[in-house]
């Protein structure tokens, strides 16, 4: 091997590791503060990629008719809830976020009537739609089942991860796409060529690491997610809404996962169906983190993106097999480290 | 024994005359050979997930592990079918056991995940091995055959898919119903409890995950006989998910409601496959998944603990068991415990958690035929005491002997062993077991049938003197009535009790109890008091915790008193009212 491949791949794996670090950091926020697995988080990033490339192709994108939908029902849902004490202020909050803002977004879309608008607009109307869709997700999917064991959780979560892979099927099609780069330009340095689009993954990921951190340490509810993660009656004692909390983590994984797929989407072209495989190595990434820990999570997204480049390269019909093998030996670690802990089961 | 059998005996006699109804249609079979091959999947699930609480994705590479070894067997080799069936299950339990060593230690989130990347690892190593035939797989199985009798439509390998479904239900009903099953159930709770009473909690849960990954092996030999090819896409991450949510809408509690899962999803799946187009005029199979995954999560909305105790609820109930029939006393624990002397030696013991001194070389020690009450403030120490003594923590110095015996770092299981028993300030009881399965986890160390005899119940005797010495100790302390009602339906009070009756049914020379006074009333306390003593008379030692100053001044022979983990006084309940350093830890220093 010279140095040219290898740093190639490197540069390859860092790229591809930076992606999956995105998705590890949403899986865990996601799963700390809600106990849920997310794996719908593979459709967040086909949706934000795919809906993105329609729009740049001047085409109308059918998940804002999906987003408009599911606000109609979490609008509904919200109504039942309320039913017994229907407070004016509550059901128009209810209708701003749920009815309003979908139907916002789909305005904006026909005053631009099919034409290709810019990238950023692109972009930002890709974010908006896929977060409505988050956001709506929890409502309908899973609040009402909140307080149900991580299994139970875990396949509903299985069950909207199906049918919105549905869903995107019926959206775009069969038919793989790609998007336009966010920049055209290149720097090359020595045998490196670095394309703005790998620049941006780079920027977008860590300011987006950066930025949880703040969110996190530093704002209220970025604390007050952090409590519902330690202890969700605690939280509720001490005048958290949990239900607030799920929904906001739903509606920060969904970004994150609608923002990894507008990145990859001018790298590799994506279908229907590949969201699912890409989220699952963010997976990797986060339970080599231990779900718990976002630097972690960090470095082992990296890791598995190195051995994805360098195993693609020397074994390349066993990619997978050795990515996903990846993590026994790390479990396999993690278990002799800590012994079982004993935790009061419900 | 007759109420257990017959309702399996009428669904064998219903799914036997099925083929022979004149006008079924042979597609109608086709559906019940799908649904019998997920439920065997789905069953394995059950005892896994369900009862067992360990939750597996990956059960798909297992039915492949059963298809691809007799594909390959009877395609190189020409074997027979019936020569590889063996081979077949054997290889996907190693599989489960080289899995198993390294999954089944993993707690709580990870183990899911685990199984869903080992998984999507097996499925695309089966697409890219050579002499598995890559993403083709392997065609040209033979069918199964009898004599002259192939079976080469679905109607006919529809009896050993169902002859198999019908006998591991029962097989695994029996095993739920026995000793080791009860080890089993006692899983989904934590480890702790299990473990005081000696189960050895790694290795029953390995063992329920070969189990499930057994009768996912049969599965997968019969499907490849089915299809008489195998290939990797049935076997890969997306129907490792369906089988387990075929058990959770099912219900994932139930043997049964594996089969009825299956039935739900199979049938539902191909409903909408069949009828949708339709209603929506064509559009095929994406308005499958969607509407599937939508009635899903409806349905789990709805029914979280899946459908099987949701469909139970409408028919009468059964008469709950009565009392076990009495059976031959189980043989005493073969110990020697002394009439006089010390039992428990405790020295210098010490723990700390980082900074935290949580224990400080503390001395004491009970005597033969002795209640020794440890008290203290909260936070004193006294809880992790016990869990020093039992070896739930290991001490960081400083030494715990029994009858002159170092035990210092034996595990839970072990100690037990030599006749300490004990319950827990936070009742660890398994709610959905009755009492009386409870308390019987208690004479765990005293049975031995284990996995294979409670299948094919040969536990029987054995089985009957645990639950018969299990009634005995219940009516000891006082619940007869109680003995068939769920421990989770017990007040808080009662289920100490039942703790009690659990640590009595170890046949114990010495009893540690947790506060075991906490939530009784007055005239229960007195009850519980005079059961103590009467246990002391009959030999044995008791060592308890408890705040109830009035109790243990009454009931005690001697007293230790720790604060901030430091031993302060020791004596008798007249010397220690009187003492003026327990006065101070407990009432503050004097002005």
């Amino acid at each position: 091997m010279n140095t040219t491949i290898l740093l190639f791949l490197l540069q390859d794996g860092i790229t591809n590791g930076a992606i999956y670090a995105l998705l590890g950091l949403a899986l865990v926020l996601v799963f700390a503060v809600t106990r849920i697995i997310l794996i719908p988080q593979g459709e967040f990033i086909t949706f934000g990629a795919l809906t993105y490339a329609s729009l740049s192709a001047g085409q109308m994108p059918g998940t804002i008719k999906l987003a408009v939908a599911m606000g109609v029902v979490a609008f509904a849902f919200d109504l039942f809830t309320f039913r017994k004490a229907l407070d004016a202020r509550r059901v128009l909050r209810s209708i701003a976020v749920n009815i309003v803002f979908p139907l916002a977004i789909w305005g904006v879309m026909w005053a631009l009537g099919g034409r290709p608008g810019n990238i950023a607009l692109n972009i930002a109307l890709s974010l908006l739609i896929v977060a409505a869709i988050g956001l709506y997700l929890y409502r309908i999917a899973f609040q009402p089942i909140a307080h149900t064991s991580v299994l139970v959780l875990l396949i509903a979560s299985v069950g909207c991860h199906l049918a919105l892979q549905g869903f995107g099927l019926v959206f775009f099609g069969a038919e793989g796409q790609r998007g336009p780069a966010i920049s055209s330009d290149a720097i090359t340095i020595g045998a490196l060529r670095f394309t703005g689009q790998s620049i941006a993954v780079y920027g977008i990921t860590i300011a987006l690491i950066v930025g949880l951190w703040l969110f996190f340490g530093y704002t209220l509810y970025g604390k007050a997610l952090r409590a519902t993660a330690v202890n969700r009656l605690g939280a509720r004692l001490v005048g958290i809404r949990t239900s607030l909390s799920g929904q906001i983590a739903f509606l920060l994984a969904s970004v994150i996962g609608a923002i990894s797929g507008i990145l990859i989407v001018p790298i590799t072209t994506l279908y229907y169906d590949t969201g699912f495989l890409i989220g699952l190595k963010g997976f990797i990434a986060a339970i080599i983190g231990g779900l718990v820990s976002y630097p972690l999570t960090a470095a082992a997204a990296i890791l598995v993106g190195c051995v994805e480049a360098f195993s693609s390269f020397y074994a390349s019909n066993y990619k997978e097999v050795i990515v996903f093998t990846l993590i026994l030996p790390v479990l396999v670690l993690r278990s002799l480290a800590a012994p079982a802990v004993e935790e009061e089961k419900d | 024994m007759t109420s257990r059998i017959l309702p399996i005996l009428v669904f064998a006699l219903v799914m036997a005359t099925i083929p022979f109804v004149p006008g079924v249609p042979p597609f109608w079979i086709v559906l019940l050979d799908n649904i019998g091959l997920a439920a065997l999947v789905a069953m394995g699930l059950v005892l896994l997930t369900g009862v067992g609480g360990l939750t597996s994705f990956g059960q798909a590479a297992f039915c492949g592990f059963g298809a691809y070894t007799t594909a390959y067997l009877t395609t190189a080799y020409g074997m027979s079918p019936w020569l590889t069936l063996p081979m077949s299950l054997i290889v996907s339990g190693l599989a489960a056991v080289l899995l198993g060593i390294i999954t089944m230690r993993l707690s709580g989130h990870y183990l899911p995940l685990g199984t869903i990347a080992w998984g999507i690892s097996l499925f695309y190593l089966f697409s890219k091995l050579e002499f598995l035939g890559r993403n083709d797989g392997i065609s040209g199985i033979p069918p199964l055959s009898i004599g002259n009798w192939k079976m080469l439509d679905p109607g006919s390998i529809y009896f050993p898919i169902w002859i198999a479904v019908i006998i591991c239900a029962l097989l695994s009903m029996n095993l739920l119903d026995s000793r080791t099953g009860r080890a089993i159930r006692a899983l989904r709770r934590g480890h702790i409890a299990a473990e005081a009473f000696g189960v050895q909690t790694a290795r029953a849960k390995l063992l329920v995950f070969i189990y499930a990954a057994v009768l996912a092996g049969l599965s997968g030999w019969l499907y490849a006989h089915f299809q008489r090819a195998a290939n990797p896409t049935p076997f890969g991450p997306h129907l490792g998910i369906e089988y387990l949510f075929i058990a959770v809408v099912g219900g994932a509690g139930y043997v049964w409601g594996g089969v009825l899962g299956a039935a739900v999803v199979v049938i539902l799946k191909e409903v909408l496959q069949s009828y949708l187009p339709l209603i929506f005029g064509g559009g095929g199979g994406q308005l499958e998944t969607i509407v599937f995954g939508i009635l899903l999560v409806t349905l789990l909305q709805l029914a979280p603990t899946g459908m099987w105790p949701w469909l139970t609820a409408w028919l009468p109930s059964g008469d709950s068991r009565k009392r076990p029939a009495p059976a031959d006393a189980l043989p005493a624990r073969n110990d020697h415990r002394p009439d006089t002397g010390v039992l428990l030696q405790v020295d210098k013991a010490r723990k700390q958690f980082g900074g935290v001194v949580a224990v400080n070389d503390v001395s004491f020690n009970v005597q033969a035929r002795e209640i020794v009450a440890l008290i203290g403030p909260n936070g004193a120490g006294k809880s992790t005491t016990f869990n020093l003594i039992t070896g739930v923590l290991a001490a960081t110095a400083g030494k715990v002997a029994v009858l002159g015996k170092s035990v210092s770092g034996a595990p839970p299981q072990e100690i037990v062993k030599l006749g300490i028993a004990r319950t827990f300030q936070h009742v660890k009881l398994v709610p959905d077991m009755t009492v009386l399965e409870n308390v019987a986890l208690g004479a765990h160390l005293r049975g031995r049938s284990g996995a294979i005899a409670s299948m094919l119940r040969l536990d029987r005797a054995d089985e009957a003197k645990l639950l018969a010495e299990a009634a005995k100790q219940i009516e000891r302390v006082g619940l007869g009535d109680q003995m068939n009602q769920l421990a989770g339906s017990l007040s808080l009070g009662q289920q100490r009790i039942v703790e009690i009756a659990r640590a009595l049914c170890v046949d114990p020379m010495l009893l540690l109890l947790d506060e075991p006074a906490a939530g009784l009333r007055h005239m229960e306390k007195q009850q519980l008091a005079s059961l103590l003593r009467q246990l002391r008379d009959g030999g044995m030692s008791v060592l308890l915790v408890e705040h109830d100053m009035g109790f243990v001044m009454n009931l005690a022979n001697r007293i230790v008193v720790l604060d901030f983990g430091t031993k302060i006084a020791e004596g008798t309940p007249a010397d220690i009212k009187t003492n003026p350093d327990v006065i101070k830890a407990y009432l503050g220093a004097v002005a």
